[in-house]
């Protein structure tokens, strides 16, 4: 157990340095200058000098990638082009946002998900398992921007119950959690579903029933349980599909997440913001997914690892 | 009897017989779900190709005058907020998202159905250096990754259509490579070796024709995620730019107006959901047809 941790975090390492390549790489192999091209067309000599001196542009490479690991190590990306703020504030503003909201998306996909799929397994191929089911293929087939969008037309311009944009109370988030969650939840209520049916055909099931345990019982506590296994796999297969789709749900709410910084910071060229954003973002993906693999060894004692 | 060899060692590819397709094709249309998300997925087809004759107006033409009227008076879905014909925008959005979905498509496979198959074959440092790369590469969660290369090659239609074909290389790349561990420990790849055939002509003419209906059915899906995520990057910005008819940015430039007329957000974005529901529709079928066993 303890050599698989190793190991995996082992191989982690050299992930996060291709990660950080790239993300250092990505300013240099602009086609062009890259100075000049941050700085804008109509930009003045001094201050396209001044950029490549700020991105040390004019160092060589390796000593340029040795300054960036220390920099992004300490949490130093140095200064916003446009705002001249330091980039860590920036973001360190942001950062609570986007994590409430794909904490909030989660939950959503996981609540919603995992009683969808239970409602229509045990009572497979009625009218209410091929409703529920076919809600969750549209759901699965509706792109996060514009489901968004779709709610906020309904529930904020035609009802007028919750907030359209913005945050701060909890009906700020509602929208935001449920348009985030919604593919998700479709996944998940799919692979609990199957994996419903598939225990509830086994021997401990017939036995429990056997036995006289009640209905609710035998699903609840045998198979629900055992079921659940392989749909933790799936919800930390999602966890990419998650903080992607944040991305764009912050882009429809205008929620001041990390998200809406990276794209604004792509449209305005300010790559030391891009830069920031983007590793941070790719880093703690990496990071979920480790510790959803290690998360999966304590759970599940009858897997080994070597 | 050097023939002889050569004739069974062709003939125990596991190309998949043109039977063993009918087979496959009888299972798929018992299928109600597959067979609607296969009439979907033709008249999304349809649409794109025959766009210039179906689309009722010019999907550019400009009537300020008509601005963001709903739907009504030969406009069935109504206009945009530039008065332009929103069912012919579709129409010809149809046929801007297959043209991107195709190149992507092929520009994925074109790098990564290469780099896995030599991945596999050759294994030892080749395989070791390349899984890591793709460790990377897939260390950037869903769109993030292209969204970094638009970041990097610019914004706009045809640096979007590089970019989600870069994307899907890695997937191809784990696809065949898989396929290729596994095929080259069969017989005919040894009987194929024992002959003397050289490692590019075993790769070529016995290893790859084996992996092609793989390909082919993780083609289709990586066609729709490839729509969706131009669709995506359309949306934020960063993709097709006005006056491009492109679903994505359609609906960028309507959702500013989503009070005033539902519609120019309510039908674009219905065309990117029905084209991925069809596609959807059609790859669960393909999945029951091809392992029954496996049906949800």
């Amino acid at each position: 157990m303890w050599a698989y941790v190793a190991k995996r975090l082992l191989l982690a390492v050299p992930v996060i340095f291709g990660v950080a390549f790239v993300v250092f790489a990505m300013v240099r192999v602009v086609p062009g200058d890259p100075a000049q091209i941050i700085a804008g067309e109509t930009a003045t000599r001094e201050f396209v000098e001044a950029i490549r001196k700020d991105l040390g542009l004019d160092r060589p490479i390796l000593q340029q990638f040795a300054s960036f690991l220390a920099g992004a190590a300490r949490g130093d990306f140095g200064r916003s082009i446009r705002s001249r703020a330091p980039v860590s504030e920036e973001l360190a503003a942001r950062i609570p946002n986007t994590v409430q909201l794909t904490i909030a998306g989660l939950l959503v996909a996981v609540a919603v998900g995992v009683s969808a799929g239970v409602i229509s397994a045990v009572r497979p191929y009625s009218w209410l398992d091929a409703s529920v089911m076919f809600v969750a293929l549209v759901g699965l087939s509706m792109p996060v921007f514009w489901s968004g969008l779709m709610l906020i037309l309904i529930f904020a311009v035609r009802l007028s119950w919750l907030p359209a944009v913005g945050t701060g109370t909890l009906a700020h988030l509602i929208l935001p959690a449920i348009t985030l969650g919604g593919a998700t939840a479709a996944i998940i209520a799919r692979m609990t579903r199957s994996s419903m049916l598939e225990v509830l055909r086994s021997d401990y099931i017939r036995t429990a029933r056997a036995k006289g345990a009640p209905e609710r019982t035998v699903v609840n506590r045998h198979a629900l349980r055992n079921a659940l296994i392989p749909v933790i796999t799936v919800v930390g297969l999602q966890m990419g599909t998650l903080l992607s789709g944040a991305v764009l749900t912050e882009s429809v709410f205008a929620w001041p997440g990390i998200g809406r910084l990276m794209v604004e910071g792509i449209l305005t060229r300010d790559y030391p913001v891009v830069q920031a954003a983007v590793l941070l973002v790719a880093l703690a993906f990496v990071f979920v997914n480790l510790l959803v693999d290690l998360l999966y060894a304590l759970v599940d004692p009858r897997i080994h690892y070597g | 009897m050097l023939s002889s060899i050569r004739a069974s060692t062709t003939a125990e590819a596991r190309r998949p017989s043109r039977s063993r397709w009918r087979l496959i094709w009888n299972q798929f249309r018992r299928s109600r779900a597959g067979l609607v998300g296969l009439s979907i997925l033709l008249v999304f087809l349809l649409a794109g190709v025959l766009a210039p004759i179906l689309a009722p107006y010019d999907p550019y033409e400009i009537d300020l005058e008509a601005s963001l009227r709903g739907p009504g008076g030969g406009h069935w879905l109504g206009r945009d907020e530039l008065g332009r014909d929103l069912l012919s925008r579709i129409i010809y959005g149809a046929r801007l998202s297959l043209v991107i979905g195709v190149i992507a498509v092929a520009i994925g496979a074109a790098f990564g159905v290469p780099v896995g198959a030599l991945s596999g074959y050759l294994g030892g440092r080749v395989d070791l250096f390349t899984q890591r790369a793709i460790d990377v590469m897939l260390a950037f969660p869903g769109i993030l990754l292209a969204i970094v290369l638009v970041a990097i090659l610019g914004v706009g239609l045809v640096q979007v259509m590089v970019a989600v074909g870069i994307v899907s290389i890695p997937v191809y790349a784990r696809l065949v490579r898989g396929q290729v561990l596994s095929l080259r420990e069969q017989e005919f790849v040894d009987a194929a070796r024992a002959l003397g055939a050289t490692d590019t002509r075993i790769i070529w003419r016995h290893v790859l024709p084996n992996t092609v209906a793989v390909i082919i059915v993780q083609s289709t899906l990586q066609v729709a995620s490839a729509i969706l995520s131009a669709a995506a990057l359309g949306f934020l910005g960063l993709g097709a730019q006005p006056p491009a008819a492109e679903w994505g940015s359609m609906l960028s430039n309507a959702r500013q107006y989503i009070r005033l007329a539902p519609h120019s957000v309510t039908f674009p974005g219905l065309a990117i959901m029905l084209t991925v529901l069809g596609f959807n529709l059609v790859g669960d079928a393909v999945r029951d047809a091809l392992d029954p066993r496996m049906r949800l």
